[in-house]
C-alpha cells in the first residue's frame, strides 16, 4: 500500500535518513522502532508531505506522493497524529473533530450564509458523525469540553479521533502511548487492534516495546537514518544488530567499563 | 425630536465614522481570525476610497457603483500581492504588508494627475447617508457571523491555532488564508469608499502607518474570536477619543493608557472577556 524507495533526507550536513526502502502492505499493524534521533518522525513528516525528501520516491496506493502538498496527501487517505500533541487546544472536542470533517462536507457557500433546513440537516449529520468518532476513542461524553482540559492520554485519543475523521486508509501514529499509564495503554491497544480489524493500515512509532511488539505483525528498525532490520516481532527480538543499536555492542560496553576504571 | 435636530449636524460624521470603522475592524477580523498579522488594510481602504471618489466625481457614477468598484479594486490588488506575501507569517508578514501600505501611499502621492497628489481630492460629493452605512454594516455583519459559525469559520480558527495540523486534516490552508486576505481587503475598500463620501476631502496621509495600526487596534481590542469583537473594537476606538475630549492636552495620553489597560486585562479582546469572564470557561455548544 505504501512503498518507500531509497528515501534520503539531510538537513545541511546532517544525514537524517539514508536510502530507506520500506514496503508497507495493505491492512495490518506495522511497527517502526529505533533509538532517539534515528529519523522515525522525519520519515513520518516525509510521508505526510510536511517535508520533502532529498531523494527517493513515495508511492501510496499506486500514486506518487512526491511534491504533492500535504493537504492533498491527506485527501489520498494518509492521516497522522503527532509526537508533540497538536490538537486545537482552544476548541471543544467536537469542534476539533468537525475541523477534520470539514473537507468532506458538501454543503456550498450559499448554504452557509442563508439558514435553511437542508443546511441544518447537514450540520446535524456532521455533528453526529463527529460524536460517533469521539465515541470510538471513548470521549463522546466530553464532546463539549475544551480540548485543553483533557488529560495527556485523552488528548492523544482525541488526536486519533481527529485523524480518523479524514477517513484514512493509512494511519500513522507517532508515539501514541507516550505519557499514558498502563491501564490507558491497554485500552489504546484494544482500540488500535479494532482499527486494524476494521480494514485500516497502521504504521506506529513507539518506544514501549511491550506495546509495539504486542501489536505489530511486522516491525522495522531505524538506526542513524538507516533501516537495519525488518521482520516479525520475534525476528526483531533475536536480531543482533537491533540489540546492538539499543544497548551498544560488547566492544563499546567494554570501552565504557574500561574508561570508568 | 428636537435634540436630534441639533445632534445630527454636530455628530453625523462621528456616527458615520463609527459605521465605517466597524467595517474596517471587520476587515482586519477576517485576517486576524486566521492568525494572520497584516497591516495593509489602511492601504486597501485608500485604494477603495480613491477609486470610489474618482468614479463619482469624474464619471458621476452613483455611490454604490463607486463603493463596489473600490472594494473590487482593493480585492484584486490583494489577490495579486497575497499569493507571494502570504507565504510569510508572523512579524515578517506584518513587515511585508506594512511596506506594501507605504508603496500604495507613495503611489497615490505621486500619481498627481489622477489623485491630486499631496493635496488630495477635494469636493467629493457627500453621497453617503446614514442608511447606506447601516445597510452595509448590517449586511456584512450578518454574513460574517454566519461564516464564523460555519465550517469555514471553524477552519480559519483552526489555522490560527495550528496551521500544520489544519493542513494535515486535508484542508488547503493557503487557499483559506488567501480568501481571508482578499475578502478583508475588499471590505476595507468598501469602507474607504463609504468614508470618502461623507468626509468631503481625502489625502494620502489618511492611509498611512497610523491608520493601519489603528485598524489593527480595533481588531485586537475587540477580540478576534467573533465578528462581534470587531464591532466592539470599532466602536470603542472611534468613541474613546470623543469621550475623553474634556481632558484637553491629556487626551492622547489617557486614550493610550485605556487601551493598554484593556490589553493587559483582556488579552483575548473585550468580546472574549464579556462572554467568558462571568461563566468561567463554561462549556460551549456548537
Amino acid at each position: 500500500m505504501l512503498v518507500l524507495t531509497g528515501i534520503s533526507k539531510s538537513f545541511g550536513g546532517l544525514q537524517v535518513l539514508d536510502a530507506v526502502t520500506l514496503n508497507i502492505p495493505r491492512q495490518g499493524i506495522f511497527g517502526l522502532i529505533g533509538p532517539n534521533g534515528a529519523g522515525k518522525t522525519t520519515l513520518f513528516n516525509i510521508i505526510t508531505g510536511m517535508l520533502s525528501p532529498s531523494s527517493g520516491s513515495i508511492e501510496f496506493a499506486g500514486r506518487h506522493l512526491n511534491g504533492m502538498p500535504a493537504y492533498q496527501i491527506t485527501r489520498q487517505g494518509v492521516a497522522r497524529t503527532f509526537q508533540n500533541i497538536r490538537i486545537f487546544r482552544e476548541m471543544t472536542l467536537i469542534e476539533n473533530v468537525l475541523v477534520a470533517l470539514a473537507e468532506r462536507s458538501r454543503y456550498s457557500a450559499l448554504h452557509m450564509l442563508v439558514p435553511s433546513s437542508g443546511y441544518r440537516e447537514a450540520v446535524a449529520i456532521e455533528r453526529d458523525s463527529a460524536l460517533e468518532l469521539l465515541g470510538r476513542v471513548g470521549l463522546a461524553e466530553k464532546a463539549d469540553r475544551m480540548a485543553e482540559t483533557l488529560s495527556y492520554g485523552e488528548q492523544r485519543r482525541l488526536e486519533i479521533a481527529r485523524a480518523l475523521a479524514t477517513r484514512p486508509k493509512l494511519l500513522l501514529l507517532d508515539e501514541p502511548a507516550a505519557g499514558m499509564n498502563s491501564a490507558e495503554k491497554l485500552l489504546l491497544m484494544d482500540e488500535i487492534v479494532k482499527l486494524g480489524d476494521g480494514g485500516l493500515t497502521l504504521l506506529i512509532i513507539e518506544h514501549d516495546m511491550r506495546f509495539i511488539m504486542g501489536l505489530s505483525s511486522q516491525v522495522a528498525v531505524l538506526n542513524f537514518g538507516r533501516l537495519i532490520a525488518q521482520g516479525t516481532p520475534e525476528e526483531i527480538r533475536a536480531n543482533g544488530a537491533v540489540v546492538e543499536a539499543y544497548l551498544g555492542s560488547d566492544d563499546e560496553v567494554q570501552k565504557q567499563i574500561g574508561k570508568r576504571s | 425630536m428636537e435634540w436630534l435636530e441639533s445632534f445630527w449636524p454636530t455628530y453625523s460624521t462621528l456616527v458615520l465614522s463609527v459605521g465605517t470603522n466597524i467595517l474596517l475592524a471587520l476587515s482586519i477580523y477576517l485576517t486576524l481570525s486566521c492568525g494572520l498579522l497584516t497591516v495593509a488594510n489602511a492601504a486597501f481602504m485608500g485604494l477603495g476610497g480613491y477609486a470610489a471618489a474618482l468614479l463619482t466625481m469624474t464619471a458621476q457614477m452613483p455611490l454604490w457603483i463607486g463603493v463596489f468598484a473600490g472594494g473590487l479594486l482593493a480585492a484584486l490588488v490583494a489577490l495579486v500581492i497575497g499569493r507571494p506575501t502570504l507565504r510569510l507569517s508572523g512579524v515578517y508578514l506584518a513587515m511585508a504588508t506594512l511596506a506594501f501600505g507605504e508603496v500604495v501611499r507613495i503611489f497615490i502621492l505621486n500619481a498627481e494627475q489622477v489623485t491630486g497628489g499631496a493635496l488630495g481630492l477635494n469636493g467629493i460629493p457627500q453621497l453617503t447617508r446614514w442608511y447606506d452605512v447601516a445597510v452595509a454594516v448590517a449586511l456584512i455583519l450578518y454574513l460574517l457571523v454566519r461564516l464564523a459559525g460555519s465550517r469555514v469559520g471553524r477552519t480559519m480558527a483552526a489555522i490560527a491555532q495550528d496551521e500544520t495540523a489544519t493542513e494535515l486534516m486535508g484542508l488547503n490552508v493557503r487557499a483559506y488564508k488567501l480568501f481571508a486576505f482578499v475578502s478583508g481587503a475588499g471590505l476595507a475598500g468598501v469602507a474607504g469608499g463609504l468614508n470618502v463620501h461623507f468626509t468631503f476631502f481625502t489625502s494620502p496621509n489618511e492611509y498611512g502607518f497610523e491608520r493601519g495600526v489603528e485598524i489593527l487596534a480595533m481588531g485586537v481590542l475587540g477580540g478576534t474570536g467573533s465578528p462581534w469583537g470587531a464591532v466592539i473594537g470599532g466602536i470603542l476606538i472611534t468613541l474613546l477619543p470623543e469621550l475623553l475630549r474634556g481632558l484637553g492636552h491629556f487626551r492622547p495620553m489617557i486614550n493610550g493608557l485605556v487601551l493598554i489597560v484593556i490589553i493587559l486585562y483582556s488579552p483575548k479582546g473585550l468580546w472574549h472577556w464579556l462572554r467568558f469572564s462571568r461563566s468561567n470557561s463554561a462549556p460551549r455548544r456548537v
